[in-house]
């Protein structure tokens, strides 16, 4: 009733603006083609190549799995994990990015900060998880403005796996973990570009996954303490960012609990390997096959 | 090859990019910025010109340097300038630098399906005082970093720097830490040598070098002023100052 008597009245502030427009012969979409400006009623438009096929142009010139001398490289390669537990959530991450073999960056955020009881991961394009998530969460504020309650984690991925689905076919790169807590306890939800969205206990996302997987699956169980849970995530990651190419660098962990996520630290690969997080001696097997490999005999030999 | 006849099956696409060489770098101090660019553009083996600025001045507080395809690079900065201006005229003040970093992200992002072939560096002062740089990739993922290389020589400067910078694979003397950030002076040095160094080795990158330090506001601009080709670009000397130093780097 409200949006009907301000579209048909001539006084008030949208009238004005409706007689501003007019006056001026201006369109919509020159004032918001970019920019989060005025995204509480919809979605941004984008600009499309002119041509038949643009996802197939897109392709052409940024899919450098498909052709490593295509021109714009956009930055890809992760392992990302995230698990649930009687304690919260563990949210662990490596941070290199990578444009082909070349190392882009060590120090990537790859857990984006929603709000404070929400965090996602970033896996595939860069770009697509950073502005889709912090989109995420200018809709989540919204949310809890107009329900007077926080936005569950339920409700939060499905608003992201709808999003990307509508974009299906554009190519969109996404592969996230939305993680938080809400009435219902701990929870965690994969969502990818594909439209796939599962609700489970374990993930992990990326190239290394299947390597963060192998150390996470064996050392899993609900009744981890904070501290045991803490360790597990930060060794999985360790674990794919020594046999992974694409990942690697530092460790980022989070725990998401009752009252919201809290960052616990940031742990360099490479001392992880020698000294381990406390100094007490690295996760590297150097140390327990120390005068027993071939490689480094015992003395008698 | 498409050549015009009709005696077999040609497919033909929509190129409308190139690649025009050069090397854009920055570096972040405590209350200083420096982002600096050669000035050569290339396409292929040849030289277009040896003066085409990638680094543009876009507030008293934020530089923008611009690195890929030259058209869209100029387009773009031209864009982001337009904003900059239509946000003075709304707020009376300049964007803050990290808002610029959030617009340069947004503008990148709504290119998604048609993306600027551009990598872009902006480097400044925040609000509260501290140098910062944010690096882009060309559809808008940023991060705020210390230092960073971009562009034909970016594989050989960024290990440059993270050596230099971020004290990589360097042991500190016993008893003593790596500084957290450098003195203006011992970065201009390193930009110097970074772009010296990448004109020798990489044939993109010389003509011309320019080189834009921002200072914070109230802070001594450390010497600055009695550098051999410095102009001062800054409309107001009480608040933050840009200066841009210009050198030649090797032609041939």
């Amino acid at each position: 009733m409200n949006t009907l008597v301000q579209r048909f009245s001539t006084t008030g502030p949208a009238a004005e603006i409706r007689k501003a427009k007019e006056v001026l012969g201006e369109e919509d979409d020159v004032v918001d083609v970019m920019g989060f400006g005025n995204l509480a009623s919809g979605v941004p438009k984008f600009s499309i190549p002119g041509v038949p096929d643009p996802s197939a142009f897109l392709k052409m010139h940024t899919d450098d799995f498909a052709d490593p001398s295509c021109r714009i490289k956009i930055k890809h390669g992760t392992t990302t994990l995230a698990f649930r537990f009687k304690g919260g959530v563990i949210v662990a991450v490596d941070s290199r990015a990578t444009a082909g073999s070349y190392i882009a960056s060590g120090t990537v955020k790859k857990v984006i900060e929603i709000n404070p009881y929400l965090l996602g991961t970033m896996a595939g394009g860069a770009a697509d998880c950073q502005y889709w998530e912090t989109y995420l969460g200018i809709q989540c504020r919204l949310h809890e403005l107009r329900n007077r309650e926080r936005i569950s984690v339920a409700a939060a991925s499905k608003y992201l796996s709808n999003l990307v689905y509508s974009y299906k076919g554009m190519g969109l790169s996404m592969g996230t973990m939305i993680c938080g807590w809400d009435k219902t306890g701990p929870a965690v939800y994969y969502v990818d570009s594909d439209g796939t969205r599962l609700k489970g206990d374990v993930f992990s996302v990326g190239s290394g996954s299947t390597f963060a997987y192998g150390v996470l699956d064996q050392g899993y169980h609900w009744d981890l303490s904070d501290e045991e849970a803490q360790e597990l995530g930060r060794r999985s990651i360790y674990a794919a960012g020594h046999r992974d190419a694409f990942s690697g660098n530092t460790i980022n962990l989070y725990h998401v609990k009752e009252d919201g996520w809290k960052f616990i630290g940031n742990y360099d690969v490479s001392k992880m390997h020698y000294d381990g997080p406390d100094g007490r001696g690295g996760y590297g097997y150097d140390l327990r096959v120390e005068g027993k490999s071939s490689a480094n005999p015992p003395s008698s030999a | 090859m498409p050549d015009g006849s009709f005696s077999h099956p040609q497919e033909r696409q929509f190129n409308p990019y190139t690649e025009n060489g050069g090397t854009i770098l920055a570096i972040a101090g405590a209350d200083f910025s420096v982002v600096a660019g050669d000035t050569r553009q290339s396409e292929g083996y040849s030289i277009q010109t040896r003066y085409a600025p990638k680094v543009f001045r876009l507030t008293d507080r934020a530089v923008l340097a611009v690195n890929g395809f030259a058209a869209d690079g100029n387009m773009f900065v031209k864009k982001v300038k337009q904003r900059l201006e239509w946000y003075r005229h709304a707020h009376a003040k300049d964007m803050p630098l990290r808002a610029i970093a959030r617009l340069i992200q947004t503008m990148l992002y709504a290119q998604r399906f048609f993306p600027y072939y551009v990598y872009n560096i902006l480097g400044g002062i925040e609000e509260d005082g501290t140098g910062a740089v944010y690096s882009f990739d060309p559809v808008g993922s940023y991060e705020r970093e210390a230092c960073r290389a971009a562009g034909a020589a970016q594989a050989l400067v960024q290990p440059f720097l993270d050596n230099q910078i971020y004290f990589k694979n360097q042991q500190a003397p016993v008893g003593s830490s790596h500084p957290v950030h450098l003195p203006l002076q011992d970065v201009l040095s390193i930009v110097i040598d970074s772009f010296t160094s990448a004109t020798e080795r990489h044939i993109e990158v010389g003509d011309g070098l320019e080189i834009y330090v921002i200072v914070a506001k109230g802070r001594s601009p450390q010497g600055l002023e009695s550098i051999r080709n410095v102009q001062e670009l800054s409309t107001n000397p009480e608040g933050d100052r840009v200066f841009v130093i210009r050198r030649e780097l090797k032609k041939d």
